[in-house]
């Protein structure tokens, strides 16, 4: 029953969208002005629509309901609640309903409180909103159908992939999807504001708040997921290359990158087409993302051709909202100017560098992520990997990291070098001296450049603050600043990672200690665990920092039964100036045990750094929503005092 | 979001008589595959060239990454050839032989990555033209002033 009410609800919920879609068409139109009072309440009516249609499957999934095949397929009995609830998203048609849902309810968000647009562009946006959901409808309600039944209730179900069955990857995709949807509702105000020609600076103020929202979100994940493989998959690697994770890096960099001429219209008037064109290009990439994760092309090329379907559909819906807003922006990229003019010394110069930068970073991912798709087209195989993209990317990076040094100091519209290289001085004496001194200590080129040029920029960051009262200095500012800092943090923390990590295998017996940088290690015992669907060996190692007390550490070796799987369990010990990683591997044959062990200088800094970039954007968040509230509230009161005046 | 690879890493494991290697899965772990050559230059060297080396049965991930037996006997290969004194360039193309170009995260320089090759250069071009078309403009703007 619950199941049938969903997938009703559902249908519903696609015929509200398809309403907004043409009432707000219509609305547009001198004669639509009788539609202008439906696209607001239509848009939020479908956000609680498809919520309840999403609170039905989970509930589904909670009941364990064995008659529904998704649930049948991905869940079972005997996992615990967190991961049953988890287990809606985990999957393919699951994870789809919950990005419609996440889309649906911005877009009611959007229709509650937006008041700064005019309302033909909100209307306009309301419905490039509405066009872009149908699209995921669709695919929905005709190709992943969630709450499609068995003929025959399954006896138990399959389970969930042990990988998954994590807290930190529970949350992990929908943090991802909220970013996604993020720049969905910034694409749609893009489309919005080309259609009724309206690309200017309270364009600019009502798309914030969503582009930077859906980048914190992207930050985060992007940094849990980092973090996630670095602990699950126990060789102590934190980023791959891998496809899935370009599929969600090339979003943020796009993000970024919108994020900062957003800002340069919202208060230069100037970038306009440039940012409607990244908006474009952000939600490009989000669905980019959704087009290699979903269709299942990485897997294999051949593995798409045998079943397109779904990679089809997704592949056609990236054709036509990208394909159509390209084709708008080309239509009425005569009409939309560039703005106000700067010069090549001044703030907006640093952010076009670094904009194209960071454009150039991700032609970079885009490139080597598809290439070895069109290559294996072609019936060769080719790996396209760190030792491409690390160099490659860091031609792009390395310039950004020093303008970004640079550009928060100088003064809007024009400015001269000669004022702020004396302020630049101490940042670059700190890079020269950190730079010598990995030289000297051997290290290699690109770590090398890292850390001088995080720790110069580190400094940097700070700059802004000088002269300034720091409890007065505008939310805004001190989100600049401390993301500008995460990311010299994180910098640093990869740069010294790559450096001066120190890997030990050894093959233990218990009592036996073998010596691993600082750390002094002794496997005391091995014993075997067992927790609420897994069993495990577990080892239990005395690790003394230096000497000192002894900290334990149990790593274990899980094995999961339903669906049968094994997982490793790191364990990590975090210092201030490092971290310790312990893996139990296999036992050998002569009875000692495969240890690996490692000792990484400062890697934590990456995960802080990525950290401390979110809560930038956060604080920026809140500063300017807070400043938006304060003048609704005003312009309310205006209203209200002119009423009764009138009255 | 990266269990399509750990299901094709499964699927692959049972399913496929990959190489000649694969059949020695019931068979201890090859010497080296969990054990680092005593020499730190030589190993140092053997862990550089290992993680630029994909395992062959996982997705996106270097033999100096995996569990995989196969990865662990591909190990043992490259520390036992480093420690005979070979040239890490030279083994990896004693592996692209054998295994294809897909073995190697570092794409080999031929006429089918070319593109790959030219497209930091691209963007480049493409970045001094955008910034150089705006700083053009720009230059206008200072001569109007002054």
């Amino acid at each position: 029953m619950i199941a049938e009410l969903g997938l009703a609800v559902l249908w519903m919920a696609a015929a509200l969208a398809v309403l907004q879609l043409v009432a707000g068409a219509l609305a547009l139109r001198p004669q639509g002005a009788a539609m202008r009072g439906v696209v607001r309440p239509v848009a939020v009516m479908q956000g609680v629509l498809v919520a309840l249609a999403f609170a039905a499957l989970i509930t589904l999934f909670i009941t364990t309901d064995l008659s529904v095949k998704l649930v049948a397929e991905n869940s079972h009995s005997a996992k615990p609640l967190i991961f049953k609830i988890a287990g809606t998203w985990g999957n393919h048609e699951g994870s789809m309903l919950l990005w419609v849902t996440i889309m649906s309810l911005a877009g009611a968000f959007v229709a509650l409180v937006e008041k700064r647009l005019a309302e033909n562009t909100l209307l306009a946006t309301l419905a490039a909103q509405a066009f872009v959901s149908l699209g995921f409808y669709a695919f929905l309600l005709l190709s992943s159908n969630p709450f499609a039944r068995l003929p025959q209730p399954a006896p138990e179900g399959a389970g969930l992939n042990p990988l998954l069955q994590d807290i930190g990857l529970a949350f992990h995709p929908p943090t991802l999807y909220v970013g996604y949807v993020g720049l969905s509702i910034a694409f749609s105000f893009a489309v919005g504001a080309l259609i009724t020609r309206d690309v200017g600076p309270a364009f600019a103020r009502a798309m914030r708040p969503w582009v930077l929202g859906a980048w914190i979100f992207l930050t985060v994940g992007i940094t849990a997921g980092s973090y996630w493989a670095y602990y699950t998959l126990g060789w102590g690697g934190w980023w791959f290359w891998d496809p899935v994770e370009n599929a969600s890096l090339m979003p943020w960099l796009a993000a970024t990158a919108l994020l900062h001429s957003v800002s340069v219209l919202a208060a230069r008037n100037a970038l306009r087409a440039w940012t409607v064109m990244l908006g474009v290009i952000a939600f490009s990439m989000s669905m980019v993302g959704t087009f290699l994760v979903r269709s299942g092309i990485l897997t294999s090329v051949h593995a798409f051709a045998v079943d397109p379907a779904r990679g089809s559909f997704i592949l056609a819906l990236l054709a036509i909202y990208i394909g159509g807003a390209l084709l708008l922006f080309a239509l009425r990229a005569g009409t939309v100017t560039e703005g106000a003019r700067f010069a090549f010394v001044s703030r907006e110069a640093a952010l076009v560098f670094n904009n194209v930068m960071l454009c150039g970073i991700l032609g970079i991912v885009l490139v080597g992520t598809l290439y070895p798709l069109l290559t294996e087209a072609f019936g060769v195989k080719v790996s396209v990997g760190p030792p491409y993209f690390n160099p490659v990317s860091a031609i792009f990076a390395f310039p950004m990291l020093v303008v970004m040094a640079v550009g928060p100091l100088l003064r809007w519209k024009d400015d001269r070098g000669g004022r702020v290289a004396p302020i630049l001085a101490v940042p670059a004496l700190v890079a020269l001296a950190a730079g010598g001194a990995a030289l000297a200590a051997g290290v290699r080129l690109l770590p090398t450049l890292g850390l001088a040029l995080g720790a110069g920029l580190a400094v940097a960051s700070l700059l802004p603050l000088r002269g300034r009262n720091l409890r007065r200095t505008p939310l805004p500012i001190w989100g600049m600043v401390v993301s500008h800092l995460g990311l010299a943090v994180a910098a640093m923390g990869m740069a010294s990672e790559s450096a001066f990590s120190i890997e030990t295998l050894a093959a233990l017996s218990p009592g036996e200690t073998r010596q691993v940088g600082p750390y002094a290690l002794t496997l005391d015992r091995i014993d075997p665990v067992a927790g609420p669907n897994w069993t495990a060996l577990q080892a239990t190692v005395s690790a003394r920092y230096a000497g000192g007390e002894a900290d334990t550490l149990t790593p274990q070796a899980r094995v999961f039964a339903n669906p049968p799987g094994t997982r490793t369990e790191s364990a990590l010990k975090t210092r201030w100036n490092g971290q310790l990683y312990v893996v139990l591997g296999e036992e050998a044959q002569d009875g000692r045990w495969q240890m690996r062990f490692w000792w990484k200088p400062f890697v934590p800094l990456i995960w802080l750094g990525g950290l401390l970039v979110g809560l930038g954007g956060f604080l920026a968040l809140i500063g300017r929503v807070a400043r938006d509230v304060k003048r609704l509230v005003a312009i309310d009161k205006i209203a209200f005092r002119r009423e009764r005046q009138g009255r | 979001m990266k269990r399509l690879r750990f299901i094709l890493a499964a699927g692959l494991a049972l399913a496929t008589p990959l190489a000649p290697l694969a059949a020695q899965d019931s068979l201890p772990p090859a010497p080296y595959a969990y054990r680092q050559l005593p020499d730190p230059a030589q190993e140092a060297k053997a862990q550089a060239l290992m993680e630029t080396l994909r395992c062959l049965k996982c997705q996106s991930q270097s033999i100096a990454d995996s569990d995989a037996s196969m990865a662990g006997d591909m190990r043992n290969e490259v520390r036992t050839r480093i420690a005979a004194g070979e040239d890490p360039e030279a083994i990896r193309q004693w592996l692209i032989e054998r295994y294809g170009d897909y073995v190697s995260y570092t794409p080999q320089v031929k006429p089918l990555t070319w593109p790959l090759f030219a497209a930091p250069a691209v963007f480049l071009g493409l970045a001094a033209l955008l910034l150089r078309g705006r700083f053009r403009r720009a230059r206008h703007l200072r001569k109007d002033k002054a």
